[in-house]
C-alpha cells in the first residue's frame, strides 16, 4: 500500500502521542496513586437501607489512627447526613449509596467525585486537608427536583471534631 | 444537458425524493431542538426562565433526543442513500423497501418525540423525562422505548437495504473496488449493527417490559453498562457522515481531490474495530466495575484517536492541494487561495478546525483519573457540543448547501446567508462552549435547571460565574439564531425556479483505491474481528455486574416519570392502539 512519506511522519507521531497520553493515565494510576472507583464497595438492597448496619443511620465514623469512615445517602433530592463533618488533615473514606434513583455524588472543587447508582456502594477515598466548607451537588439528574439537590462537607479543626455525635451538628 | 451537469434529482428522481423526505425529518428535529437548545441556555444562566424548573428536564430530554438522535440519524439516512445510489450508479433493488425503513424511523421518532412532548402537559399524564439516556430506574412511558425500538428497527432496515444494493452491484462488478462512498456506508452500519446489540438488550428485555409492568425490578448498573455499549458507538454514527462530507465532498469544494483513498478505507476500518469496546470510558466513576476493566477502555478510547488524527492529517493535505491547484502558494499562503467564500466550504472547514479543539477536550474525558475533575459538570456538554454539535452539526448544514440544490434542482435562496450562517453557528460555538469548559472546571454540574445552589458558591479561578453565564447565554442565542438562518434560507430555495445544470461530480482520489489492499474490502473479516474485540471487552464486566448485583438488580422500585406509567402502562398502549381491554 502507498502511503505518502509525510503521512508515515505524521502516523508516527499520532502513536507516539497516544502511548504517551497511556503512560500518563498509567502514571496517575500506579506512581501518584489516583485509584478508579470500583466494585470493592459491594452491592445493598436500595429499598432495605433501613436494616442496614451503617446505612441504617449515616455518619462518618471513626476508624483508625487519623482514619474515618463516612457513610453517605443519597435519595430524592437530600443526601444524608448533611453537612458531613470531617475533622482536618485526615484520611476519609465515603461509602455512599442510592435509596431510590440514580444520583451523583460530586464534592465541588475538588476531585471527590462518583457516580451513585441504586444497589451499589460506591467507595471513595479522599485525603482531606484544611478547615473550610464545600458544597456537595448530585449532578446526574434524579428527577424533578434535581436541582435542589445539594449538601455540605464540612472540615473541622481536629480539636472541634467531636467523634461521638457521628460527625451530625 | 451534458452527462457533467445533470442533477442527482434528474438521474434518480425517486430517490431524489426519498433522501428531500429524510432531510426534511432531520431539519424538523433540528428546528425544535434548537428551540428547546435556547430556552436551555437562558435558563441555566437564570437570564429569562419562561418555563417552570420542573419542566426543564422536558426540554431538555426533547433537546437531546431530538438532536442526537432524530437530526443526526435521518441525516445519515439520507446522506448515505444519496451515497450509495450516486457512488455504485444504481438504485435500490426494491425502491418500497427504501421507503419502508424511511417510514418506520418516521414513525419510530414520532411516538418518541410526542411522547417526550407530553410531558410538558400535566393533565395527560403521559412524559419520558428520562434524558438522553434514560439511565433506570427513572421510567419513561412504555411509548417512549416502543418509539425507540420501531426507530432502531428502521436503521436496521435502512443497512440491509444499502448491503443488499452493493451485494447485487458487486454480482455484475464481481472484479471491482468497493467505491469509496459505499465502502463507508457499509463499514457506518457494520459499526451500527454491533453498537445497537447493547441498547437492543436493554430495551428489550429489560426497560420495555419493565415500564408494562411485565417485571418489576431492573438491575441499572447492568441497563447502564449496555447503554453505554450503545451509547459510545453512536457517537461515531454520528461523526462518519461527516467524515463522509470531509473526505469525499470537501476536497472537491476545495478546488482539488482527495489526497489518499487507502488512508480512508484504514481510518472507517479502524472505527469498525474500535468504536464499540470503548463505552466503560462513561463509566469510570461508576462502582461495581473494577478498574482493570477500567483501564482497558482507556487504552482502546485512547487508540481510538488514530484514526481522527489520520483524517485530520488527509483533510488538511486534501484542502492544501486544492488550494495549490487554484494558484495558492507559500508555506501558509495557500489558505487564502481556498474559496472562503463558498458556505459549504467554509462551514466545513470552521467546523473540522473545531473538531480538533473538541478532540483535545476529548483526550482530557479519556485520561481515567483526569476525569474524576470534570465528570458529569458543564464541561462535558461544552466538549460534546464541539463535536456532535458543531463538528457533526455544521458539516451537515454546510454539506446541504450544497447538496440541496442537486436534490431540487433549484439553487440556494443566498449564499452570504448562508455564509454567515456558519459564521455565526462557529462564533457563538466558540463562546458557549468555552463558557461551558471554563464552568465545567469550576464544579458546576450539567443536566440541572437551576445551578445556583443555597449552601455555597463556585470559586471561579478568573473572571466570575456572571461572566460565564453571560457568555454562555450569548453563544446560545446566536447558535440559536444560526439555526433560524439555515432553515430560513433553506424554505426560502424552495421559492427558486427549477433549473437545469445544477449537477457536481466528485473527482478521482490522487491515490485510488488500487493502491490499497484488496483484504480491505472484507467486510466479514472486520466485522468478525470487531466482535471479538468487543466481546473480550465486555464478557468479563458484564457477567460480574450480572454475578454481583443479579440479573434483574438487588431490588429497589422504578420512578416513572409518567403517572400513567404507574399503573396501567399496557392499557395506554392498547389504548392508543385501538385495542382496548
Amino acid at each position: 500500500m502507498h502511503i505518502h512519506q509525510y503521512e508515515k511522519l505524521w502516523l508516527g507521531m499520532s502513536l507516539l502521542l497516544i502511548v504517551g497520553f497511556i503512560a500518563t493515565i498509567t502514571y496517575g494510576a500506579v506512581g501518584v496513586g489516583v485509584t478508579m472507583i470500583d466494585d470493592s464497595g459491594g452491592n445493598v438492597d436500595p429499598n432495605a437501607l433501613d436494616e442496614h448496619p451503617e446505612f441504617s443511620d449515616p455518619g462518618v465514623e471513626k476508624v483508625g489512627e487519623n482514619e474515618y469512615e463516612a457513610y453517605v445517602v443519597a435519595r430524592q433530592f437530600i443526601f444524608q447526613p448533611d453537612p458531613i463533618v470531617v475533622p482536618a488533615n485526615s484520611t476519609v473514606t465515603f461509602y455512599v449509596t442510592s435509596a431510590d434513583v440514580v444520583h451523583g455524588f460530586s464534592v465541588v472543587g475538588t476531585n471527590a467525585n462518583t457516580m451513585v447508582i441504586p444497589g451499589e456502594v460506591a467507595e471513595v477515598t479522599v485525603e482531606v486537608g484544611e478547615p473550610g466548607e464545600y458544597g456537595i451537588v448530585c449532578h446526574e439528574y434524579c428527577g424533578a427536583g434535581h436541582h435542589s439537590m445539594e449538601g455540605m462537607l464540612r472540615v473541622v479543626p481536629e480539636g472541634e471534631y467531636n467523634s461521638s455525635d457521628g460527625g451530625e451538628q | 444537458m451534458s452527462v457533467d451537469q445533470e442533477t442527482f434529482a434528474d438521474r434518480y428522481p425517486q430517490e431524489a425524493e426519498l433522501v428531500r423526505r429524510a432531510f426534511l425529518v432531520a431539519f424538523t428535529a433540528l428546528g425544535l431542538g434548537a428551540l428547546f437548545g435556547i430556552f436551555q441556555a437562558l435558563h441555566r444562566t437564570n437570564v429569562l426562565r419562561i418555563i417552570p424548573s420542573t419542566d426543564y428536564y422536558t426540554a431538555l430530554t426533547a433537546h437531546g433526543v431530538l438532536l442526537a438522535i432524530v437530526f443526526t440519524i435521518f441525516y445519515l439516512v439520507g446522506l448515505y442513500q444519496w451515497a450509495v445510489t450516486r457512488s455504485l450508479d444504481r438504485s435500490p433493488t426494491n425502491i418500497n423497501f427504501t421507503r419502508a425503513w424511511l417510514t418506520l424511523m418516521t414513525v419510530g421518532s414520532a411516538i418518541t418525540g410526542v411522547t417526550i412532548l407530553l410531558g410538558f402537559v400535566d393533565q395527560i399524564g403521559i412524559s419520558a423525562d428520562v434524558l438522553f439516556t434514560f439511565y433506570a430506574p427513572l421510567q419513561a412511558h412504555p411509548l417512549f422505548y416502543t418509539g425507540l425500538v420501531v426507530f432502531i428497527i428502521g436503521t436496521w432496515l435502512a443497512g440491509v437495504d444499502w448491503f443488499r444494493t452493493w451485494l447485487h452491484w458487486k454480482q455484475d462488478n464481481p472484479d471491482e473496488r468497493i467505491p469509496l462512498q459505499t465502502f463507508m456506508v457499509l463499514t457506518t452500519m457494520i459499526m451500527w449493527y454491533i453498537a445497537t446489540i447493547g441498547v437492543a438488550i436493554a430495551v428489550l428485555f429489560f426497560l420495555l417490559p419493565w415500564s408494562l409492568g411485565l417485571i418489576d425490578t431492573v438491575n441499572p448498573l447492568l441497563t447502564r453498562t449496555l447503554f453505554w455499549f450503545f451509547g459510545h458507538p453512536v457517537v461515531y454514527f454520528w461523526l462518519l457522515p461527516a467524515y463522509m462530507l470531509w473526505y469525499t465532498v470537501l476536497p472537491k469544494l476545495a478546488g482539488g481531490r482527495l489526497f489518499s483513498d487507502p488512508l480512508a478505507r484504514v481510518v472507517f476500518v479502524l472505527f469498525v474495530l474500535l468504536s464499540t469496546p470503548v463505552g466503560i470510558h462513561h463509566q469510570y466513576v461508576d462502582p461495581g466495575i473494577a478498574e482493570g476493566f477500567k483501564f482497558i477502555a482507556m487504552t482502546n478510547t485512547m487508540f481510538l484517536l488514530l484514526p481522527s488524527l489520520l483524517t485530520a492529517f488527509t483533510v488538511v493535505a486534501s484542502m492544501e492541494h486544492g488550494a495549490r491547484q487554484r494558484g495558492g502558494e507559500g508555506l501558509f499562503g495557500w489558505l487564502t487561495a481556498l474559496p472562503w467564500r463558498d458556505p459549504a466550504f467554509t462551514g466545513m472547514a470552521l467546523a473540522g478546525l473545531m473538531f480538533a479543539a473538541g478532540g483535545f477536550s476529548g483526550m482530557i474525558n479519556a485520561g481515567m483519573n483526569i476525569n474524576y475533575l470534570i465528570h458529569n459538570t458543564l464541561w462535558v456538554p461544552g466538549h460534546f457540543h464541539l463535536t456532535v454539535g458543531t463538528a457533526v452539526a455544521l458539516t451537515m448544514m454546510a454539506g446541504t448547501y450544497w447538496l440541496w440544490p442537486q436534490l431540487t434542482n433549484r439553487r440556494l435562496y443566498s449564499r452570504p446567508i448562508g455564509l454567515l450562517q456558519v459564521v455565526m453557528w462557529f462564533g457563538g460555538m466558540a463562546l458557549m462552549s468555552n463558557s461551558m469548559h471554563v464552568a465545567g472546571l469550576y464544579g458546576v454540574p450539567r443536566r440541572t435547571a437551576e445551578p445556583q445552589y443555597a449552601g455555597f458558591d463556585f470559586n471561579t479561578a478568573f473572571g466570575s460565574m456572571a461572566e460565564l453565564n453571560i457568555q454562555l447565554a450569548v453563544g446560545g442565542t446566536l447558535l440559536f439564531v444560526s439555526t433560524l438562518l439555515f432553515l430560513g434560507n433553506l424554505t426560502l430555495s424552495l421559492g427558486n425556479p427549477k433549473v437545469e445544470g445544477l449537477g457536481q461530480s466528485l473527482p478521482e482520489p490522487l491515490s485510488g483505491a488500487e493502491d490499497s489492499p484488496r483484504v480491505l474490502d472484507n467486510m466479514r473479516l472486520w466485522a468478525g474481528i470487531a466482535l471479538v474485540l468487543v466481546v473480550l471487552a465486555y464478557v468479563l464486566p458484564l457477567g460480574a455486574i450480572i454475578q454481583n448485583g443479579g440479573l434483574f438488580g438487588t431490588g429497589g422500585d422504578a420512578y416513572p416519570v409518567s403517572v400513567l406509567g404507574t399503573f396501567d402502562g399496557l392499557d395506554a398502549v392498547l389504548e392508543l392502539l385501538g385495542v382496548g381491554r
